[in-house]
């Protein structure tokens, strides 16, 4: 499957369970809030232009907007992970191979250490933008401080069943044009 | 120049990306300001009918629920019909030489328009209701919304067939409310805690509370008729550092299971802004 179409796929599928699945779930408590549209973003392929990154990341975001009435609230922690991924790329992992030899992150083709701390890295930075943001319009610090953990939580335990679930082949780069 | 130039061309993705940073900030501060309808409102089209076909899934889980709500709402609404109308305190009557004008005729001040459930948000700070009828439907900004149990929020915005309304669980909202028993005003707030439990504030602490006192809609709302019940009472929370109790407020209308509400049209609204806007002279 060409990669394009890969992630247009999971582009649909991760916004229409995070709106439709997760944002319905009753809540347990008012820290507890399950996000894991994010993994989207995290999973785009490693060869992807930065300010296309940017981009995408932004409309990602702006997209799950449109279908919650917070215009921006999602946009801003996408566009900011979106940025720094690349960076944090950079450090996690030897540049000459895996990028050469592997297409998008995951336990594979990073390892494990590095994948989990670039998932965890990012998680927590995601959430602690967004609740910054919600603690901002309504301000009060434990609710910033108990969401922010509470949240990362929730979502690394999502992120660890779904990367259970949906076993993704570590495919490697050959050189035919799509794999 | 030429630097400039040469600057934005080396941190180009830097720059982009302080540029839709940027952005984002633009439109929350702005949607939150106003409630404009910063998205256009094709949006709240499109994400509407997708939200109606799941909910026709979702009726069917709660038809027993619907049923139940009904029943009681069709009790109540026998006790209380005449609160619809309102009848003008005026004992004048004006009398000209062959066409007597009646005063005393009672006229329609609210109107109430069935909608059905959509989109229902209850897990976030800020939730948000959508209604299958929109402006052409005759739903308007600023109209209050009913739900078979008590009141649910106000429609902050309207697109040609869905209308989006702002939540009692939301943490902007606040809605001026009273007790049943001796018509003490204060407003509805709410904490983000739990979807079932509101607070109530500015109740003096002279007034004689007791827990399970129902609290209702004051009359001094402009979009909310009157006596529409918000809740009962569960916790007194007496705050030694002020004269107010903060009350926690069980809610009448279940946020769970809302399928349909009424929204209300207040056909005084208009004016009663129009009068209370006004900027009174001072005569200094």
């Amino acid at each position: 499957m060409s990669s394009i179409v890969k992630n247009s796929f999971r582009f649909v599928f991760f916004i229409l369970i995070q709106r439709y699945v997760l944002n319905e779930i009753p809540p347990l408590h008012q820290f507890v809030t399950p996000y894991l549209y994010f993994l989207f973003i995290l999973w785009l392929p490693f060869s992807i232009n930065r300010f296309l990154l940017l981009l995408i990341g932004f409309l990602f975001g702006l997209t799950l907007d449109y279908f919650t009435q917070t215009p921006g609230l999602h946009a801003a922690p996408c566009l900011l992970i979106a940025y720094i991924r690349p960076y944090l790329l950079n450090l996690l992992i030897p540049q000459e191979t895996t990028e050469q030899s592997y297409i998008e992150p995951s336990f594979k083709s990073m390892g494990g250490a590095p994948y989990s701390l670039y998932v965890f890295l990012l998680t927590f930075i995601h959430h602690f933008y967004l609740v910054l943001i919600e603690w901002l319009q309504f301000g009060d610090f434990i609710f910033f401080i108990g969401k922010v953990a509470a949240t990362t939580a929730i979502s690394l335990l999502l992120i660890f069943v779904t990367e259970l679930l949906f076993f993704r082949k570590a495919k490697f780069k050959t050189n035919a044009a799509y794999i | 120049m030429k630097n400039i130039f040469l600057f934005i061309g080396r941190h180009f993705t830097f720059v982009s990306f302080i540029v839709l940073q940027i952005l984002c900030i633009i439109m929350l501060s702005k949607y939150n300001k106003t409630y404009e309808a910063f998205f256009s409102a094709t949006a709240n089209e499109l994400t509407g009918k997708v939200n109606a076909n799941l909910s026709n899934v979702y009726t069917y889980f709660s038809l027993k629920e619907i049923n139940r709500q009904l029943s009681v709402e069709n009790a109540r609404l026998r006790d209380s019909l005449k609160a619809n109308f309102i009848a003008p305190d005026s004992t004048k009557k004006l009398v000209t030489d062959t066409v007597a004008i009646d005063s005393i005729k009672q006229y329609r001040k609210f109107n109430y328009l069935p909608a059905k459930v959509v989109g229902n948000t209850i897990s976030s700070q800020t939730n948000y209701l959508t209604l299958e009828r929109g402006f052409k439907q005759g739903v308007r900004k600023g109209m209050s919304v009913l739900g078979p149990e008590g009141i649910v929020g106000v429609v902050i915005d309207v697109s040609e067939n869905f209308s989006r309304v702002m939540s009692l669980l939301h943490r902007n909202s606040k809605v001026s409310a009273m007790l049943k028993k001796d018509n003490v005003a204060g407003s509805i707030e709410w904490d983000g805690v739990d979807p079932s439990y509101l607070t109530l504030r500015n109740i003096p602490k002279s007034s004689n509370i007791q827990k399970g006192d129902v609290v209702v809609t004051s009359n001094y709302s402009a979009n909310f008729p009157s006596h529409l019940p918000i809740g009962t009472i569960t916790e007194i929370i007496n705050d030694p550092s002020t004269n107010f109790y903060t009350l926690k407020i069980k809610t009448a209308t279940n946020f769970y299971s809302l399928q349909y509400v009424d929204v209300i049209e207040n056909l005084q609204y208009g004016e009663q802004m129009k009068l209370e806007n006004t900027k009174q002279k001072s005569n200094e």
